[in-house]
């Protein structure tokens, strides 16, 4: 038994409860191969970074799977089959994450848009300082 | 803009320049993650590509995590291929 993640991208047409039946079907692949589902999340329908077969929106689900390469392998054969997923990803990980994922995060921290400039300022101050000192030494002498 | 910045300190002053630390390295470092488009983005260009760790002074090592990270993120629509 191994950890795996899996993301797929499912159609824009088809509605939210039609992709959770979907994802229900999925899960059950795994579940009856005696593998376990650890995580489930739902991303929403996301706007895609570009057109894929047609569609420009896509509704995410992320599944957490702990199973074995036979299950996954059928897995992967019934959602290449689906013509309501266009793409899918499966990787192998080392551990499930603690807590939600960072796309359920994003999603509960836009308006205050805090955690992005705590990173920023967080490790990149010493060097960015200096270099901005050097900068300003070399124009002087402009 | 740092980018552009560093660029031109390396060509000005060839021997004053502290080596910058990798970013990924060290305690309190944000984890590689195809998912974290927003940090995944500011190792990119503008037209999308992914930027030389001589640039950004990501390790060797991280180099390579990164790399995946934004090639997933990219599979998955999440990033752009290209910009146009």
């Amino acid at each position: 038994m191994r950890l795996y993640e899996s993301v797929l991208i499912a159609r824009q047409d088809i509605t939210t409860a039609q992709v959770e039946t979907m994802a229900d079907e999925f899960a059950e692949i795994i579940t009856s191969a005696g593998g376990s589902i650890r995580k489930r999340e739902y991303w929403g329908l996301r706007a895609l970074a570009y057109r894929i077969k047609k569609n420009r929106k896509g509704h995410y689900v992320m599944f957490n799977l702990e199973t074995g390469p036979e299950a996954l392998k059928e897995y992967e054969r019934i959602m290449g089959l689906n013509e309501d997923i266009l793409r899918f990803l499966n990787i192998r990980i080392e551990e499930v994450e603690e807590g939600p994922s960072i796309m359920m995060q994003v999603r509960t921290e836009r308006p205050t848009r805090g955690g992005r400039d705590d990173r920023d300022s967080g490790d990149q101050n010493p060097g960015k300082a200096e270099s901005n000192d050097s900068v300003a030494a070399e124009k002087s002498e402009d | 803009m740092t980018q552009l910045e560093i660029k031109r300190e390396a060509v000005r002053k060839p021997f004053n320049r502290r080596r910058k630390a990798c970013p990924f390295s060290g305690p309190n470092a944000p984890k590689i993650d195809y998912k974290d488009t927003k940090l995944l983005a500011r190792y990119t260009s503008e037209r999308g590509k992914i930027v030389p760790s001589r640039i950004s002074a990501v390790s060797a090592k991280k180099q390579r995590e990164l790399a995946t990270a934004i090639k997933r993120s990219r599979f998955l629509a999440l990033m752009p291929y290209v910009i146009a």
